[in-house]
């Protein structure tokens, strides 16, 4: 037993930290990102050297795993606090197991309770605990229904009719107007570094600078920072809670895991934002942890058990949701999304040990959707790494690989993170407005239908000719689609800025804002569903003959398509290019719209699981896909239509411009191992070429999965001998068996790449 | 005009590596398990541009990396020699590896010169006992024996593939004599067992055809073992694909 009262304290402050550590910028400001390119040791080894689970480990983590099983046996919901509004301070120090925990804390006094977090929305609350069988306390509706104004509410006075419409009709769904935006990532890894005080410090010293002229605009920066000065001294006490001295900087390896892992939970206490992402932490908790290695403190064996226990936290964050959020985020995700790997801008690659332990718990833990672990990927990566990764995907299915010189050329920084499932966010620095998406494929049949609803005739955009013509002219179309997507992206960006500004005034973000520089570069993040859809209707009505049925009230119903027309996912430029050209389309429109703050647009090509829902609120397209029936997710091509195998699929989805979605582009990959070659060395050794090719092309992102169909049926019929089976749906990891059975269709209906 | 079956972009059982396989339209061959008969019929398929298939693995060639490329399989693609050859040459300036995919039964001074041109063959025997290739195949097996020899004598790498079809292929004495015969080639790379399957029936029930193979099952593991076994004695490098 080796417990950190048993080492040799690293050192007493900050100033004896530069003797241990090479110094740079990071000793006289806040710059985390000084002292990883300083002191990382990177790796270029293989796995060889990786430890199996310590029995402490083993206990925690199997109390860990009845109490999921009885969360999945209740309805997803293991226990509940109605009363208690969840803050960093709320609830007092909760264990699983503390005589075997090396890292503690939970969000609640208890592992899995979750708790109510209504300043994003009262109605929320009690709508997700009225669902679950519980009433929120009457108390806490009283204060919050009299008293206390939320964000959800302050979105809904302010929005217009138009937005309304809009949003209840399907063009824009998913919007975070009643869940909290999330997407916003703090460097947790400063608190180990420099400590509460220090932090406190240089906080107090921005808000001594910020003076006049008192613009609103600068009065709002004054009161955020005095914000995020509150947070840090309750992050203090939430620590003291535990027994913990945060004020100071962590003083061993297993300090700095637990103080990135307090900073992370003062997060996950105070915000139930739809993505809480970890950041890029694992190559900065490795500096501790090679040091301690190095000087003999600890051994391998007890480096692995630190990962694994902050992992086992990790996988235990837990939000209450209602059943509408499930719909669109189906799993009930988390997405404590951590970034490994990659490379500094210098040349040197940012792989290290703790890069592998983090992969390594995926085997000490078994299979887990959370974190969500995404590699920053790069052809000069080292072999051992790469290999690795690519066996850990067969194995468990449960990593995702971005593109990490290409997000390097493009947004420059080499110290960033993933917010959500796929996108850039330069860590500490700069955060995001989260957007949601808007649906091209509805669009479309606006342009089709006169602005019309195709499902309700209500009209929503004016001045679209009316297409007379049985059969549907590509130039006319086109013409009319122009409009529609420079109305939906004015529609589109209105909503936004009634959002952000209310969720910044309502639900502001105190704790991870703490942890990010005062004014930090904001993107906001809008998105595109139905892209295969709509790209592969142009084709259809430019290449092949489409006639429009309408109704006897005007509005398409069905399409007949005579002739053949290219499909985009077989690398056919004729289509693609339609695709490319449509996402340049909507990235221009939204680009010329002024954003709340300032934030710079992006946009992405991803749709989560809500690739489901947008599907069954659009109307029969003129590619031939049925009303209701799914869309592919993300940029996926649509499923059963990439006739040429998965390299070609793969390839279409690489000609997407990044530059047009800086947010990211999505790729789901579901491949069964055979697929992948004969003997294990061929199906690593392919994965790692398919991966090095793809992101050579440009390609963005790549959730891959290397499972077989029926065990994915059996998996439906039996549930309970699956409880980790972990599949990667569009940019974020779920438990198949949390899916829905809707969803669990969808899954499975997609292309796996099997062909023999 | 190249006639195309159709693609498979991720081939990963038809050469080394990931390879863009294209599967040519046309056989000689009638072989009673054959698994594609919609690839037989001579001028069916789509009438493809040699520059399509050339671009298709120049877009692809980031995922070949130093293994993979481009397979022509079928279909026999050696009826399309005459065709073919340009498009090596141009894939050989690309710096694209080549296999081709063949029954190797055809000879003529187009498919001589595609097999010059090719980096791998993959070189299909379907039977070594000319009676049997016969009743397997509708041909005589003279000619993949020759082309066989030819590969060796000119020094080009090749993998003899061998569909192991329980009654029809798997007779002891069949598998020693091909080693007995050919174990001696040091161009044979590896020796490839396609254990036989059904995948492909369902194809014959849409082209409304008597699939005649109805009573043949697919191989026990034993008898895959016990063929990889009986290869092994002659080829240090056996593989089950």
């Amino acid at each position: 037993m080796r417990f950190l009262i048993d080492n040799q304290p690293l050192t007493n402050n900050i100033m004896e930290l530069i003797k241990l550590f090479k110094g740079g910028a990071w000793s006289e400001e806040i710059n985390v990102k000084d002292f990883v390119s300083n002191n990382i040791t990177p790796y270029d080894g293989d796995a060889s050297f990786l430890q199996g689970p310590t029995e402490r480990t083993m206990e925690v983590w199997n109390i860990c795993l009845n109490a999921i099983e009885e969360e999945r046996a209740n309805n997803g919901l293991r226990s509940l606090d109605n009363k208690t509004i969840s803050t960093i301070t709320s609830h007092k120090a909760g264990y699983i197991n503390k005589e075997s925990e090396l890292i503690v804390g939970l969000q609640t006094d208890e592992l899995l309770k979750r708790a109510i977090k209504p300043f994003g929305g009262i109605n929320v609350v009690a709508r997700a605990c009225h669902e679950n069988g519980i009433e929120v306390d009457e108390n806490v509706k009283d204060i919050f229904t009299h008293y206390r104004k939320t964000h959800n509410d302050g979105v809904f006075d302010v929005y217009t009719d138009e937005i309304r419409s809009f949003r209840s009709l399907g063009f824009l769904t998913g919007l975070p107007d009643n869940y909290a935006r999330g997407r916003v990532i703090g460097d947790y890894r400063r608190l180990a570094l420099y400590g509460i005080n220090r932090l406190i410090q240089a906080k107090q010293e921005d808000l001594h600078n910020l003076t006049g002229p008192m613009t609103e605009q600068r009065i709002r920066l004054r009161e955020e920072v005095a914000e995020q000065i509150k947070a840090l001294k309750d992050m203090k006490v939430m620590g003291e809670y535990y027994g913990l001295d945060l004020s100071r900087p962590a003083h061993s390896a297993q300090e700095a895991v637990q103080w990135v892992y307090m900073a992370y939970l003062a997060a996950v206490k105070e915000q139930d934002g739809a993505a809480m992402s970890l950041g890029n932490v694992s190559s900065f908790l490795d500096i501790y942890l090679e040091y301690e290695l190095s000087k003999g403190i600890i051994d391998e064996s007890f480096a692995q058990e630190l990962i694994d226990q902050f992992v086992i936290k990790l996988r235990m964050v837990r939000h209450l949701r209602m059943q509408s959020y499930n719909d669109i985020f189906a799993g009930d995700p988390t997405w404590v999304t951590e970034a490994i790997g990659g490379q500094f801008n210098d040349g040197r690659h940012k792989v290290t040990k703790t890069s592998f332990r983090f992969l390594q718990t995926l085997y000490n833990l078994g299979a887990s959707p959370e974190p969500n672990m995404t590699v920053l990927w790069s052809p000069a990566l080292p072999e051992g790494f790469k290999t690795f990764c690519a066996k850990v995907s067969i194995d468990t299915s449960s990593i995702q690989y971005e593109n990490d010189d290409l997000m390097r050329s493009v947004r420059h920084s080499d110290d960033y993170g993933i917010a959500c499932c796929v996108s850039f966010q330069d860590i500490g620095r700069q955060i995001q407005f989260f957007g949601a998406r808007a649906n091209l494929a509805k669009a479309l049949l606006l342009a089709i239908n006169g602005g019309r609803c195709e499902n309700t005739g209500t009209q929503m955009v004016k001045g679209i000719p009316v297409l007379t013509g049985d059969t549907l002219d590509y130039h006319e179309v086109m013409a009319n689609y122009k409009v529609v997507l420079r109305e939906i992206a004015r529609v589109y960006n209105d909503a936004m800025n009634i959002i952000h500004y209310m969720h910044d005034k309502y639900y502001y973000e105190k704790a991870q804002m703490a942890l990010i520089d005062t004014n930090p570069r904001i993107n906001l993040a809008y998105g595109a569903a139905g892209l295969s859809i709509a790209a592969d209707s142009l084709s259809a009505i430019k290449f092949a003959k489409v006639t429009a049925h309408r109704n006897d009230i005007g509005l398409t119903t069905s399409f007949d398509i005579d002739g053949e027309f290219p499909c985009y996912g077989n690398d056919d430029d004729r289509v693609d290019e339609l695709a490319v050209g449509l996402t340049h389309l909507f990235s221009e429109e939204l680009s010329k719209l002024p954003i709340y703050k300032n934030a710079r647009p992006t946009l992405s090509i991803l749709t989560i699981t809500s690739n489901v829902m947008y599907g069954s609120k659009t109307g029969a397209t003129p590619d031939g896909r049925l009303k209701g029936v799914p869309f592919a997710p993300g940029a996926n091509p649509m499923h059963g239509r990439d006739s040429k195998g998965a390299i070609a699929s793969l390839t279409s989805v690489a000609k997407i411009s990044y530059e047009d979605a800086q947010d990211g582009v999505s790729n789901t990959f579901s491949i069964v191992p055979k697929s992948l070659g004969v003997t294990e060395e061929d199906r690593v050794d392919n994965l790692v070429g398919m991966m090095d090719g793809y992101f050579s092309k440009g390609a963005h992102h790549l959730n891959v999965n290397v499972l077989n169909r029926e065990m994915l049926e059996d998996a439906m019929e039996h549930p309970e001998n699956y409880p980790q089976l972990t599949i990667r749906v569009s940019g974020y990891a779920v438990h198949f068996v949390s899916l829905s059975r809707e969803h669990q269709l969808e899954v499975i209906s997609r292309s796996f790449h099997n062909k023999m | 005009m190249i006639r195309v079956h159709s693609y498979e972009s991720m081939g990963t059982f038809d050469g080394p590596g990931l390879r863009l396989v294209v599967f040519l339209q046309g056989c000689n061959f009638r072989c009673l398990y054959c698994a594609n008969p919609d690839t037989i019929a001579v001028g069916e398929g789509i009438a493809t541009e040699p520059e399509e298939i050339v671009r298709m693995a120049l877009s692809q060639k980031a995922f070949f990396g130093k293994k993979g490329g481009i397979t022509f399989s079928g279909g026999e693609p050696t009826l399309q020699a005459k065709m073919l050859i340009p498009i090596f040459r141009k894939l050989k300036e690309e710096g694209i590896h080549t296999c081709l995919d063949s029954n190797g039964s055809l000879w003529n001074e187009d498919v001589e010169e595609l097999f010059g041109l090719t980096d791998l063959v993959l070189l299909d025997v379907k039977q070594f006992n000319a009676v049997r290739h016969r009743a397997l195949t509708g041909h005589s097996n003279e000619q993949t024996l020759r082309t066989a020899s030819w590969l060796e004598n000119q020094g080009k790498p090749f993998w003899l593939r061998y569909v192991l079809v329980t009654g029809y292929s798997d007779f002891e004495e069949d598998i020693i004599s091909l080693g007995e015969t050919l174990g001696s080639y040091r161009m044979i790379q590896r020796v490839e067992i396609l254990p036989y399957h059904t995948l492909g029936v369902h194809k014959y029930e849409a082209m409304k055809q008597k699939y005649l193979l109805q009573e043949v099952k697919e191989n026990t593991p034993e008898q895959i073992e016990h063929a990889a076994d009986l290869f092994k004695r002659y080829f240090p490098t056996v593989y089950v694909n």
